[in-house]
């Protein structure tokens, strides 16, 4: 095991594990981030339940040399500030796996160490109150970490400056102090002692910048270049980041941002926001998502451009609140009555969430109809290490479709008609607010001009018109793609987050023998039927890999195409896959030997 | 005084013609031939008056409905403000009131059930130079709408919300209303309602609403004078409109209602300005009815001159392509790292 550390596939996981209030967030954020500071790229997923205080919490860091997809499986550092957390994790903890704690907590180590762990009983609250207060004791347990890793210290240094900076000098002085000591301890007694180390110049690249951010951050970004100028929501886990993250920033960036009173306000906030000409935005989850549905088909009958994230945690119902699921996709592509255009965009990475952050306000104003970007808490709170250069400007555009300019509108000469029949289906489109584009729009059917009708042939006309922005938009949408050999025995048919633990279970597979790829789908809806066709004519064995009960892509899949998986890879305990999960479950579906 | 039969404005002049050029299809609105739009671009002749505000569209209301009274006063109203069609956004909801917006020459936003208010808020939000109305009805403002109706109360963003309220659901044809009295009989209360109605003034009073007023549907002009002191209220603000339903409900009628109602602006010891005579006011309900601005809270700025967003400009004035700026995106990812 020492050996891996010398390869390029290194690959090593810390769990950091808690009671609720005990700071095992934020000390998993610390460390990942210093981790990225020293030049080591990072994969961390936060584990915490629905309640403040109490019950138990973990963070878990995968650290590689090269960019990797999702966290892995097992762990071989435990930072433990409970007994619990032993208890909890010592299944998944790899031969030979270090356990750090307090030796306050009187674990006997002895028998973990004769199950081949290495048990490693720190000082740290006595080097907390010696050095600064004891409410740093996480500072220490995070340095003591660094310090087993033979990770350098100075990333973390510059880190908790940063962090703490604006709490004074005395604070920053007395965090560096705990952790020199805290460092120091761990470097006397453990220098050298795990199979992995983290020393500078063991193959990662040092003096390299990394961000380390969410994909709901991600998405934050994207859609800030994007154009985004208004943001109402109310708060639902997991998509709460988001809403906070521009109400951070609302006069910085220009972005309106609004706190609603509920889920139906923010979205017809978004609506009316969105009818007279901001880029507006509504983040929720899937209960909030269940509230706007009627919303959603006024935004569709009266092409009103708005975006609605929904960041999908387990349900039914309040469900798992803190935790990931993929069970929204069927409700979302059919929510609401009666049949409106809709877009429909499941991003699977943190370059995709920053990607559909823009291309989503492109689409509703290009199309004037919704688009939903489908996240999950998996994706949206994971943190991943990024290189500065994945999320540019490339490709960045903002497309505000046919709407009118300010010469379009004073050349108008006839009566302006806001819902005039085309043949794309999309009207040139004014804004409230010109003396020659005065309209009214209505939920009701209505004429060219928005006026109510129930007559027939005007009827039908409109339903066309508004169904066939969807023949257009189709031609936007992309395609699955292909990871892994283009040749294989078996394809795992992801969509959204789960693209990423399905692209790390391929080398696992490989080393069972298993050649296989992944066919991920971003683009859900108008569904590119032939693009997913022609990906899935040399598809020999499909097995579907869904965060769901009933393989909802899938069935979607066969509904579309025709296409019959082989088998399902499907999980709802509300936790994300793992690569080795997928691997694991993989193997068994094609009945191969593990 | 207002004719109660036919439910005309009390100088007793009948819509105006132009309101009525095109002759009714037989499904009583106008046939639509996707071309026939009539003359527009009022803003070019310079004049304002009813006519720039007149539909070609005739309502679909019952002949007398209290609607008509509401609709001459809204465009009075914004006639006399000297604001133009292009200038105001009404945003109605479901109901027979919130089909409103089809019936003038103005931007409008006839949206969902219960959820104007939320909707003129975005607008407003996203565009403060509007001039934003929010109408609907008792069953939209007050039953469906009625989380948005308080909390709008409370933020105080500067919308006029005009509320059609007549005590029944008319549009769904005859099933009682939040307002709707206790004892009053219909097809959803066939022993008489038995739940306490609400009252919106006092309602929006305790929810923090900066003004509000009541007039009558039977009375355009003091209606219009309260809409205009609406909508010139930097702020929210509430006009509940005692509007007659003709068709189902025969016991708040245009006679019941004139035989009740008094201005409190005649009243000279009135003070609109103190919430204990504003609640004192408004709680009266029975005997005596008061119309007129029953609260008003000056001083307070409406929720948008507040939103930090807004000071450099609303949503819509933004210059999208400064977005599209790599020093932006490079700040904003340089604190990632």
């Amino acid at each position: 095991m020492a050996a891996e550390g010398m390869h390029d596939d290194l690959s090593l996981s810390i769990t950091i594990g808690g009671d609720a209030g005990q700071g095992v967030e934020s000390s998993g954020a610390l460390l990942t981030q210093a981790l990225a500071r020293g030049g080591w790229h990072v994969f961390a997923v936060p584990d915490y339940r629905s309640r403040i205080r109490g019950g138990h919490n973990f963070f878990q860091i995968r650290i590689t040399r090269r960019p990797s997809l999702s966290h892995s499986d097992p762990v071989h550092l435990l930072l433990a500030y409970t007994r619990e957390t032993l208890d909890v994790h010592k299944p998944n903890l790899a031969q030979g796996a270090a356990i750090i704690y307090d030796d306050g907590l009187r674990v006997d180590g002895g028998p973990l160490a004769t199950e081949g762990f290495m048990p490693i009983p720190a000082p740290l609250t006595k080097i907390a109150e010696e050095h600064g207060a004891k409410v740093m004791i996480n500072t220490g347990a995070v340095a003591a970490a660094c310090g087993v890793l033979g990770f350098p210290l100075e990333p973390l240094v510059s880190l908790l400056h940063d962090t703490y900076g604006h709490k004074g000098k005395k604070v920053v002085e007395a965090n560096e102090a705990v952790a020199r000591a805290a460092y120091g301890w761990a470097m006397e007694h453990y220098e050298g002692r795990l199979a992995h180390e983290l020393r500078p110049g063991r193959g990662h690249m040092a003096g390299r910048e990394l961000m380390v951010l969410t994909g709901n951050e991600a998405f934050c970004l994207g859609a800030v270049v994007g154009g985004c100028t208004f943001v109402s929501a109310y708060p639902m886990t997991p998509a709460t980041p988001i809403l906070e993250w521009f109400a951070a920033r609302e006069r910085e960036l220009g972005v309106v941002t609004k706190h609603a009173e509920d889920e139906i306000a923010a979205v017809c906030m978004a609506i009316g926001a969105g009818f007279v000409g901001a880029r507006a935005m509504v983040p929720t989850s899937g209960g909030g998502f269940s509230l706007m549905t009627e919303a959603l088909g006024m935004a569709g009958m009266c092409e009103v451009p708005v975006v609605i994230v929904n960041v999908q945690r387990g349900g039914p119902s309040t469900g798992l609140p803190t935790r990931t699921e993929q069970g929204d996709l069927l409700f979302v592509l059919h929510a609401s009555q009666g049949e409106l255009p809709r877009i429909v965009l499941a991003p699977g990475t943190h370059e995709q969430c920053f990607e559909a952050g823009w291309r989503a306000f492109n689409l509703a104003e290009k199309y004037q109809c919704p688009v939903i970007v489908l996240s999950d808490q998996f994706l949206a709170a994971a943190r991943k290490s990024l290189p500065l250069d994945a999320l540019t400007l490339d490709g960045v555009r903002i497309d505000r479709g046919a709407l009118l300019t300010p010469s379009e509108l004073d050349r108008l000469d006839d009566s302006y008609r806001r819902y005039a029949m085309t043949e794309t289906g999309v009207s040139p489109r004014a804004l409230p607010g010109h003396p020659r584009a005065v309209f009214t729009a209505t939920t009701d059917e209505h004429g060219e001009d928005g006026h109510i009708t129930e007559e027939i042939d005007l009827r039908v006309a409109m339903m066309d018109k508004r169904m066939r922005k969807l023949e257009g938009a189709l031609a936007d949408m992309r395609g699955p793609d292909l990871y892994g050999p283009a040749d294989a025995d078996v394809t795992l048919i992801c969509w959204g987050s789960t693209v990423g633990p399905a692209r790390e279970a391929l080398p696992l597979l490989a080393g069972q023998g298993v050649t296989a790829n992944v066919l991920h789908f971003t683009d859900i809806w108008p569904f590119p039927v032939d693009k997913a066709e022609a990906a899935l004519a040399g598809v020999r064995r499909a097995i579907a890999v869904e965060q769901n009960y009933t393989a909802q892509f899938a069935r979607f899949l066969r509904m579309m195409t025709g296409f019959e998986v082989d088998g399902s890879v499907r999980k709802y305990d509300g936790r994300p896959f793992s690569p080795q999960q997928i691997a694991a479950r993989v193997l068994m579906e094609v009945g191969a030997r593990v | 005084m207002f004719d109660g039969v036919n439910g005309h404005s009390s100088d007793g002049q009948r819509r105006p013609a132009e309101e009525r050029p095109h002759r009714p299809s037989a499904g009583g609105e106008r046939q639509h031939n996707g071309h026939d739009h009539g003359p527009r671009h009022r803003a070019a002749d310079g004049v304002l008056d009813l006519k720039t505000y007149a539909s070609p569209y005739k309502p679909t209301w019952c002949p007398g409905c209290g609607d008509f009274g509401i609709l001459s006063a809204i465009k009075a109203a914004l006639v006399e403000l000297e604001i133009w069609p292009h200038e105001v956004l009404i945003v109605s909801g479901i109901g027979c009131g919130s089909k409103l917006p089809q019936y003038l020459y103005a931007n409008g936003f006839m949206t969902i059930h219960g959820r104007p208010l939320a909707v003129a808020t975005g607008a407003k939000l996203a565009n403060p130079k509007l001039h934003v109305l929010a109408v609907s009805g008792d069953g939209d403002s007050y039953g469906i709408g009625g989380n948005h109706f308080l909390h709008t109360c409370r933020r105080n963003p500067d919308i006029t919300h005009i509320v059609e309220n007549n005590q029944i659901y008319a549009l769904t044809k005859g099933q009682y209303s939040p307002t709707s009295e206790p004892g009053f009989r219909t097809t959803t209360s066939p022993d008489g309602v038995f739940e306490m109605p609400v009252n919106p003034v006092a309602v929006a009073l305790a929810a923090g609403a900066g003004f509000i007023a009541r007039s009558f549907a039977g009375e355009p002009k003091h209606l219009k004078q309260m809409i205009m002191a609406a909508m010139q209220h930097p702020g929210y603000a509430l006009v509940d409109v005692l509007q007659p339903c003709v068709a189902f409900n025969k016991v708040n009628t245009y006679n019941w209602y004139a035989e009740r109602i008094y201005d409190v602006a005649n009243d000279d010891t009135y003070d609109p300005t103190n919430p204990r005579d504003a609640w004192e006011r408004g709680t009266e309900w029975g005997e005596r009815i008061p119309i007129g601005i029953l609260y008003r809270r000056e001083g307070v700025p409406p929720y948008e001159t507040n939103v930090s967003a807004l000071q450099d400009g609303a949503p819509v004035e933004r210059d999208l392509a400064k977005r599209l700026d790599p020093v932006l995106l490079e700040q904003l990812k340089r604190a990632y790292v």
